[in-house]
């Protein structure tokens, strides 16, 4: 349990000028699910990026524990990134926009094994067949469009997508969240159930605080780009010390009407 | 209002449209649009006929008719002048008879001489795209003796020439200028506006000055002064290049444009960073991914400019300064109509213009078509 | 009888695509009280926007309303059928913004970008009423500051880009009010917020209810949201009513399967070591698909259950039917 996968520090990345993420620094440890929550403009899937070198940071260290020992992701040129993209992978939040329309299902689950070099089409094959197994999609969606499917459908289309390589780490950026209800408690369902199968270990970005603290193991809080607290799930939701934590609980309706809703005001929080 | 757009096309997408590839959905929105599809029609019979001018045209380009100068469009008739039906049509040829007063020509159906359609006959010979001798054409009027008569259906020029023939001769020109320079254009855009939008940076400020610059130049003035530098030596064939070139100088800033946009929006798509975190090399994101995604839109685009390319080519022509006799284009045929007494006394010299009226209309319709089949957002029917 | 403010009886709305026929709505039975929250809540495409549209007659072609009838019955005029209603019946317009105002889920979209805040709020005024423009200004004013936006006087001539997202939903919530509406449809109007904004507009629309004592029809997919605002839960799927019943009854004690499936889908209320049940699961293989009609319990709620799955409840045996 006490593998560290991700060590990150000092992390900084701005956009013009102005920071998106400041002085980041936190582990991640394996087969555990970390959540990452904020709210919009707090940085959260700039940071879940910048790990993964979608976006260059500024500054900072990132080291990740391969198969071939730990390397500082953030040192590495592009192209010495390709062997890791199998390690870690990502899960994007619009399951519309993170599929290529043009595409068939299996042109995009068979891709990523393509560019890492599984030559024999059989073999190809025998592994999308599996992985559809392992996402509960049926075997005849494969020479569809991603336009056929629903929401929920495209959303385990991503993740077979994901999960081909077999990584180590996966990266869901708010993943359940465009989803209704009922599809979003089997998407999580699943997440949680390729995790015990495969040993995953996941970064969870999430504004869904009830979701975090469904899947999540340990969290951390992010406001304007800062880390603001940290701990596990049952510390910071049940005895938040920060008042950005404090806040931010108080603003969750219950779905019991018994429980009304009392958020702390801001400016009495100082924020 | 998202829950309606979700009520239309979730609950029961039918199976069979669930099977359907992107471009065959895209042909379904596209036959929705009935204009378009007969533009579309129209266009490929245009292109086809003017393709074959020498076989669908009754006469050469430079045929002289001088038994009809300036004569008015013929008809076509089944009842002769007795009211007898004939199965074969057939068309009276004219008779010149001059107003005393005021010398004015008029030209008389003259029941005496008769002709008669054949189809797929042998007529006038012509030398088919310079590559060999034919004399097969689409129609020949003969008269009762096997000779051959004349007919002309949009009327005849100051020369004798057939109006339609050299329609149809001058649609060549002008309708293989306007996709040879989109062909040009899109070429120099996509490769241009490609760079700007992948790479970025300095590369893209430059592309986006040079675009600038050009789209500020006022274009007719320089058209006017580099179609005019054109040698006057030059054989027909290269001044025919060289305003293809000038028009699709001009022409490709915009779609350079349009290309560097959809890149740098594509560049940030879900999907796109998807295919890089697998793993995906440049060229593979730029082929595999990208541009199978900005093409519809592009062609699009570039079929909305060919009407550009075809005005620019019969506007520089009517100036005098773009192509010049002996071509004929769709432009010269309408300078030699540039008079007054023309509307007045032999308005069916103008017809070429109805004809660039409608090449230009059915190339707007096709894309606007072509707009709405290429929008993947467009799937339901909400018109 | 109870005082309803709108009474809707089986309204059904089609979509024509080349698809084919959609039902959108297929009879759809349930009122709003007056002076009450009563919220819609559904999945996507269980139609409850389109209801709302329809109460404020904005379904265009290829839409169509194909059965039944709204019954509104204002305080100020006669009781009227807004489905009877001609297509330009001045009515209408009269409707639209004044007797009912609506909410978007979008506070960007719902604001013009190149109009001062006062003149968007004021114009509702000046459609809908003779007054003057400085009058109608200062109304709006009156409406800003009552929604909650400090420092009026100045913030009265920015343009809604120099506004937060909250803020924004608070002038279109003020928009929406500032003509007293008899009833305010909400459409999802903090979904697109973060938490702690939604928090403060929940609030404030509570605050505002309470205050002018007008009727809300809440339209969201958030349990969490429908327990903290409503008195009546309305519950909807494939464009049907499932369940009807005051806010205790139906989040605390859901009769029907399918909301019992919502409830347990929600990870808030499963424990977090415990798989969530999806609607399925709960659901099994009862019929929730075929449109039952409403059967009124001897609580008060009203399931949509074939009449098998009614046998274990007690049925109010009364002449009103639904």
């Amino acid at each position: 349990m006490n593998d560290v996968v991700l060590k990150v520090r000092d992390l900084n990345k701005s956009f013009d000028g102005v920071p998106a993420i400041q002085d980041i620094s936190f582990d991640l440890f394996r087969a555990e699910t970390l959540g990452i929550v904020g709210e919009s403009g707090s940085g959260k899937t700039t940071l879940a990026r910048c790990i993964l070198r979608a976006i260059e940071p500024d500054s900072g260290h990132v080291e990740f524990l391969s198969d071939d020992g730990k390397v500082d992701l953030l040192k590495l040129r592009h192209k010495a990134m390709l062997p890791l993209r199998r390690e870690m992978q990502m899960v994007f939040q619009d399951p519309y926009a993170s599929l290529n329309p043009r595409m068939t299902v299996r042109e995009i689950i068979e891709e990523p094994l393509v560019i890492h070099g599984v030559k024999s089409k059989a073999k190809r094959l025998e592994r999308i067949r599996e992985i559809l197994d392992l996402v509960q999609l049926d075997h005849d969606s494969l020479y569809r469009f991603p336009h056929a499917f629903s929401g929920g459908q495209r959303q385990r289309i991503g993740i077979a997508r994901a999960l081909i390589l077999r990584p180590k780490m996966v990266v869901c950026d708010e993943t359940v969240s465009a989803l209704d209800v009922s599809v979003q408690a089997q998407i999580i369902n699943l997440l949680e159930d390729l995790q015990r199968e495969l040993h995953l270990t996941y970064m969870f970005v999430a504004h869904d605080l009830a979701v975090v603290r469904h899947i999540c193991d340990r969290v951390l809080v992010m406001h304007r780009g800062k880390v603001v607290e940290s701990g596990t799930i049952d510390q910071v939701f049940d005895h938040p010390q920060q008042n950005y934590t404090k806040l931010l609980l108080s603003a969750i309706p219950s779905p019991d009407p018994d429980v009304r809703l009392n958020p702390l005001d801001r400016r009495t929080l100082g924020l | 209002m998202s829950d309606v757009a979700q009520a239309t096309i979730a609950p029961e997408s039918p199976a069979q449209q669930a099977l359907l590839t992107p471009s065959q959905l895209a042909w379904k929105r596209f036959k929705r649009h009935r204009l378009a599809l007969i533009s579309g029609l129209f266009l490929v019979i245009l292109y086809l006929i003017t393709g074959f001018a020498e076989f669908f045209a009754p006469y050469e380009k430079t045929t002289r008719n001088i038994k009809a100068i300036y004569a008015p469009p013929m008809s076509i008739d089944f009842f002769d002048t007795e009211g007898n039906f004939q199965f074969r049509p057939f068309t009276y040829g004219y008779t010149l008879t001059i107003d005393e007063v005021t010398w004015a020509r008029k030209y008389i159906e003259d029941p005496k001489q008769k002709f008669d359609f054949y189809f797929f006959s042998r007529g006038e010979s012509y030398e088919f795209w310079n590559l060999f001798k034919a004399d097969f054409h689409f129609f020949v009027v003969k008269d009762e003796d096997g000779r051959l008569g004349y007919f002309h259906l949009l009327g005849t020029d100051q020369l004798g020439r057939d109006v339609l023939s050299r329609v149809l001769y001058g649609g060549r020109v002008s309708l293989s200028i306007g996709l040879i320079g989109i062909g040009l254009t899109l070429f120099l855009g996509v490769l241009l506006g490609g760079f700007a939008g992948y790479i970025g940076g300095f590369v893209d400020r430059v592309v986006q000055r040079i675009i600038e610059v050009i789209q500020s130049l006022p274009t007719l003035p320089l058209w006017m002064s580099l179609t005019a530098a054109l040698p006057a030596h030059w054989s027909s064939i290269r001044v025919y290049f060289g305003v293809t070139l000038i028009l699709s100088f001009f022409g490709w800033t915009a779609l350079a444009r349009q290309v560097r946009g959809r890149f740098l929006a594509l560049r940030d798509e879900d999907f796109i960073v998807a295919a890089r975190l697998i793993g995906g090399g440049n060229t593979r994101v730029i082929f595999k991914h990208m541009m199978p995604n900005f093409m519809s839109h592009t062609i699009t685009t570039a079929t909305l400019a060919v009407p550009g390319m075809i005005l620019g080519e019969t506007a520089l022509s009517f100036l005098g300064i773009g192509l010049r006799p002996p071509i004929v284009s769709w432009g010269v045929l309408m300078k030699e109509a540039q008079n007054y007494q023309v509307i007045v006394m032999t308005p069916w010299i103008l017809f070429p213009g109805l004809f660039v009226v409608l090449a230009v209309m059915a190339y707007n319709l096709l894309g606007d078509g072509l707009r709405d089949a290429a929008d993947p957002h467009n799937i339901g029917g909400l018109k | 009888m109870t005082d309803n403010v709108l009474e809707i009886r089986d309204l059904g709305v089609e979509f024509k695509t080349d698809t084919g026929t959609t039902n959108a709505l297929r009879g759809v039975n349930f009122d709003v009280p007056r002076g009450k929250v009563t919220a819609i809540v559904g999945e996507s495409g269980s139609g409850k926007s389109v209801t709302a549209n329809c109460i404020m007659r904005l379904i265009q072609r290829p839409g169509r309303i194909t059965s039944g009838s709204i019954l509104f019955n204002p305080t100020s005029t006669e009781s009227f059928d807004i489905v009877a209603l001609p297509d330009k019946d001045s009515l209408i317009y009269e409707l639209r913004g004044g007797l009912i105002s609506m909410v978007f889920q979008e506070p960007m979209t719902a604001l013009s970008p190149v109009h001062k805040v006062g003149d968007q709020v004021s114009e509702a005024i000046l459609c809908h009423r003779n007054v003057s423009k400085a009058e109608a200004w200062e109304e709006a004013a009156e409406m800003l500051n009552h929604v909650g936006i400090e420092d009026v006087s100045r913030r009265i001539n920015m343009y809604p880009f120099e506004f937060s997202g909250g803020m924004r939903q608070r002038v279109v919530i003020a928009t929406a009010l500032v003509c007293h509406p008899e009833v305010l449809i909400c459409d999802e109007p903090t979904t697109a917020l973060d938490v702690t904004i939604q928090a403060e507009i929940l609030t404030l629309i509570k605050r505002l209810q309470t205050e002018l004592n007008n009727s809300i029809l809440f339209i969201t997919h958030d349990i969490g949201v429908v327990a903290q605002i409503s008195d009546y839960v309305v519950v909807m799927y494939q464009g049907r009513v499932l369940e009807i019943g005051s806010t205790h009854q139906v989040l605390k004690d859901p009769k029907h399967p399918y909301t019992q499936g919502l409830l347990a889908a929600i990870p808030g209320i499963a424990p977090p070591d415990q798989r969530l049940s999806t609607i399925s699961d709960v659901v099994g293989d009862i019929d929730i698909t075929t449109a039952y009609p409403l059967t009124t319990l001897s609580d008060g709620r009203k399931v949509s259950l074939p009449q098998e799955a009614l046998r274990k409840f007690s049925i109010r045996r009364t002449s009103e039917t639904l």
